[in-house]
């Protein structure tokens, strides 16, 4: 199928057709204004559902009773992380069912979810839209999935689901704890995750949603973070996760001195820009890096007698003990990465679940990504214009989802810790292999040999001129890892494109190509 | 010789390391089994790398098998010339680019408060080591290196101080005992190395020896810098001799200690507070005080008791002790922080030395603060205390200038 392609704001080669949608390129940040309406469902009524007891003999029953059929989207969550048993599931008994060409969307997909590569071979499912990586990402990238992949922010994919763009057939929300009625949460149970936000969008706009729970109470759960008022049906199953692979029992601030380095020099610089002050905000995500970034973030804030008024989660325990100690007033929080982070949410009001409605989706009247003042990314690469990559390894392979990392952009400071190369692969590049976010929204990029603040935040390099932070050009950076690394060959990829990146207002930013395996 | 040979390190939690293996075969070309998890990105210049050197080699035929995990070119480069030399018997040197950063010299009195232990055939060590500065590195060629290692690790070591940048610290290699030792040093004297530990030394002839061997091997090269010697003293023989050592040569700077093998050596156990090393430290300090040099303690081994190096540290520096031994880069600040001078120290030192500068400027030979004279040493001492602190960043640069106002 030879589609054709156009020349997108960043002047990346996007095509304007994919899976028989017509897709609309990247026009620039705030540029795309859409002029339709909400997408919305037909009027449901209470005459169907009489008792309000939904419990259903089996999830495959719940299927087939939610009219299970070639060609429909089906969509999961990621809440269970690498632990999900649910979505496999699912595709097993379609499977069994005879069913051909659905579509799986998931919230993100884990190396657990191997297994759908066998489903996509006998033609159960024809395409993933979410993010793919280890297994399935090889499948995809090697091009062998049937449709092109599509690759979503949190944000995105909220906006995808409100805007109509993906129209949801059958909505499967894993809940560690549910009652009858299809109230569903995820503070309790065997499968305690924490918050199940990344599900509200499909629980308000599936066709038909069914919840499943190994953790079935009598009504009312409390909280309902899904409302049961959504949902068709209610499973119980004995086993929907593996606990250990769903939370880790404790994240760890990294060990190693490389990285450790780069997280003293992060610090440094916002202590130094005046950004650890009275009333900011933050988020860190769960790597061992940033970690330590808001373990340092905290020692500052002791010794300082500064206070935050709020954090962004992911949480994890060191996020917890300092809202436990009163150096921030609440963590807004997406999703809980250890034990004491679901354990913070159960008992404490002032750590707060929220979806990706309130946080990132850009079709909205604001989300509250740009009142973060100060945001932790990683990336794979950077270009010198600071354009970043997330989505694809150097070789071309797929390799992470966008997750919040593109909504995140809209923070007020945009820091991006990482080391100058890996292995033996520059981090900054002239050319990023994939584009996952434009440069003018990433304003700092700390590495262990020096750091890159964008020429546009002329604010921050007039603030940080006088310190002995180690401030040089990014293409000077690019040139040290070159000089350490020797300069990579360009990847071998085909014309042929095997997935496209979405831009959180759902215009296309970049398209990935398929790799042409030695 | 054997037909077959390997070098490097591989499997799952090797990172930018490869191993190469080499068997020679009579006909057939190179021919190449490549397993890298760069080989997208590098895998033409990898190809080509091996084909030069075997021809470098002069090896028409042979089976090689590459497994890299992200080694940079230098580590390549030194596995395949460790593997070559295995079935060749040659004396030629594949050596990479001595960079121009790493053509420096040091100065003999220069800080040596801390120096980074690096495993000599460990290169994911090497790469960052000069960003945590450390006033110095040591490349370890000696106990951190297994037996059967120690061949490739001279070449990965020569080839580290002529590629890898280390960002001005003190570039110091610890050499093997004895006979391999001496052998060591011709692969490193030559790469511009700062200076060479040399570990459990006993006598001042093992110094003089080693000393010769060095002006000899830059001589041959027509090389001139200074290799400066840190014998490491680390037995009750050495310790009785420890003056002699410290006076072997001119090029002896500093004197260390190693603690682990002396009490093995006296047949006690180490404990934390080291009453049972006492004595030994003290004879250090006093026989490089009277040699002109600097003393220098051993190292602290649990990396995670922060704490406990810091008291270890006050001692050391309280007995006399400039500089220690770290075995990981987080050990670095808190032995800057801990050896600078303390707030009173740095007092006393500026009104020394302001009163040595007003001294200077009326022309005076005799510097007095109040009605006290000051000795010269006093006043060296007083100038040593302002730029440690200054290092340390507890003084500004332009102290004096604001000083008394």
């Amino acid at each position: 199928m030879a589609t054709k392609l156009v020349k997108n704001a960043l002047g990346r080669l996007v095509p304007t057709e994919i899976n028989g949608k017509k897709q609309i390129p990247f026009q620039g940040v705030g540029k795309y204004r859409p002029d339709y309406r909400k997408y919305n469902l037909p009027v449901a009524t209470c005459a169907d559902f009489p008792t309000g007891n939904k419990l259903i003999v089996d999830l495959k029953t719940a299927l087939e009773a939610a009219g299970l059929r070639d060609g429909m989207t089906i969509s999961t969550h990621h809440h269970f992380r690498n632990g999900d048993l649910l979505a496999v599931e699912i595709f097993r008994i379609a499977s069994e069912l005879g069913i051909k060409d659905l579509v799986w969307f998931p919230s993100a997909s884990f190396p657990c979810h191997a297994e759908i590569i066998d489903y996509m071979e006998n033609g159960t499912v024809h395409h993933i839209e979410g993010s793919m990586n280890g297994p399935l990402g090889r499948y995809c990238s090697e091009g062998k999935m049937k449709g092109v992949g599509v690759l979503r922010s949190h944000g995105g994919r909220y906006q995808a689901v409100q805007d109509g763009e993906v129209q949801i057939d059958i909505a499967v929300i894993a809940a560690p704890t549910a009652d009858p009625f299809g109230n569903a949460n995820g503070l309790t149970g065997p499968s305690a995750c924490g918050l199940l936000g990344f599900a509200l969008a499909d629980s308000q706009y599936a066709h038909k949603v069914i919840v499943v729970t190994d953790n079935l109470i009598d009504f009312p759960c409390i909280p309902w973070q899904i409302q049961g008022n959504y949902v068709d049906y209610v499973v119980k199953m004995d086993k929907i996760g593996e606990p250990e692979k769903i939370v880790s029992g404790t994240t760890r601030i990294t060990k190693s001195p490389d990285r450790l380095l780069i997280a003293e020099l992060t610090t440094r610089l916002c202590r130094e820009a005046g950004l650890i002050k009275n009333g900011f905000s933050f988020q860190a995500g769960a790597g061992g890096t940033s970690l330590a970034i808001a373990y340092y973030f905290g020692q500052i804030m002791r010794e300082k007698n500064i206070k935050a008024r709020f954090a962004r989660g992911g949480s994890n325990q060191y996020l917890v003990k300092m809202l436990e100690e009163g150096l921030v007033d609440y963590i807004l929080d997406g999703q809980t990465f250890d034990l004491e982070g679901v354990r913070s949410m159960r008992e404490n009001p002032g750590h707060v679940d929220t979806s990706p409605f309130t946080s990132y989706n850009y079709h909205g009247k604001g989300n509250f990504a740009p009142l973060v003042d100060i945001v932790i990314l990683g990336a794979t690469e950077v270009d010198i214009h600071f354009n970043a990559n997330v989505n694809t390894h150097s070789d071309g392979y797929l390799l992470h989802g966008i997750g919040g990392w593109q909504n995140c952009l809209f923070s007020k400071t945009v820091i991006l810790p990482i080391p100058l190369f890996r292995d033996r692969i520059p981090v900054i590049r002239n050319e990023v292999t994939t584009i996952t976010g434009p440069g003018e929204l990433i304003d700092v990029i700390v590495t262990e040999r020096g750091i890159a603040i964008n020429p546009n935040r002329q604010d921050l390099l007039d603030a940080l001129k006088k310190t002995r932070l180690p401030i040089k050009p990014i293409e000077q950076l690019k040139i040290e890892a070159e000089k350490i690394c020797g300069i990579p060959e360009k990847p071998n990829l085909g014309e042929e494109i095997v997935a496209i990146i979405k831009w959180v207002d759902g215009t296309v930013i970049d398209a990935v190509r398929r790799v042409i395996p030695l | 010789m054997k037909r077959t040979g390997a070098a490097g390190n591989r499997g799952p939690d090797i990172r930018s390391d490869c191993y190469f293996e080499i068997e020679l075969t009579d006909s057939g070309g190179i021919q190449m089994d490549i397993r890298s998890k760069v080989d997208r990105l590098f895998g033409t210049e990898n190809r080509q790398l091996i084909r030069d050197m075997l021809d470098f080699f002069d090896i028409p035929n042979a089976k090689v098998i590459l497994e890299d995990s992200g080694a940079l070119s230098f580590v390549m480069m030194a596995r395949i010339e460790a593997a070559v030399k295995k079935v060749t018997d040659t004396n030629k040197e594949y050596l990479p680019e001595l960079i121009p950063e790493n053509r420096y010299s040091t100065q003999r009195d220069r800080y040596r408060r801390s120096r980074l232990y690096l495993p000599g055939n460990t290169p994911k060590l090497f790469i960052n080591a000069g960003l945590h500065q450390s006033d110095g590195i040591i490349l370890d060629l000696e106990d951190s290196v297994a037996p059967a290692k120690k061949d490739e690790a001279r070449m990965l070591v020569r080839n580290a101080l002529r590629r890898n940048d280390f960002y001005g610290t003190e570039r110091m290699v610890r050499i093997n005992q004895h006979s391999r030792g001496l052998k060591d040093l011709e692969f490193v004297v030559p790469q511009h190395v700062n200076l060479i530990l040399m570990p459990k030394c006993e006598s001042a002839d093992q110094l003089v020896a080693a000393d010769l061997k060095i002006q000899g091997i830059l001589t041959s090269h027509q090389l001139d810098y200074p290799v400066y010697l840190m014998p490491i003293i680390e037995s009750a023989k050495g310790i009785m001799n420890a003056y002699s050592i410290a006076c072997a040569s001119e090029n002896v700077v500093a004197l260390a200690i190693g603690l682990e093998d002396y009490t093995a050596d006296l047949g006690i156990q180490r404990t934390p507070e080291g009453k049972e090393t006492f004595f030994a430290r003290n004879v250090i300090v006093n026989a490089a005080r009277a040699a002109g040099i600097q003393a220098i303690d051993s190292v602290f081994s649990d990396v995670a008791d922060q704490d406990g190096l810091r008291t270890v540290v006050k001692e050391s520096k309280s007995l006399g002790f400039e500089g220690m031994g770290c075995i990981h880069p987080r050990q670095v600040p808190i032995i800057h922080e801990t050896f600078a001078p303390g707030d009173s120290e740095i007092e006393k030192a500026k009104k020394i030395v302001t009163a040595f500068y007003e001294a200077e400027e009326k022309g005076l030979g005799v510097v007095a603060l109040g009605s006290k004279m000051i000795d010269p040493p006093v006043v060296k001492r007083a100038q040593k205390t302002i730029s440690l602190a200054i290092d340390a960043g507890k003084l500004a640069k332009n102290w004096s200038k604001s000083y008394g106002n």
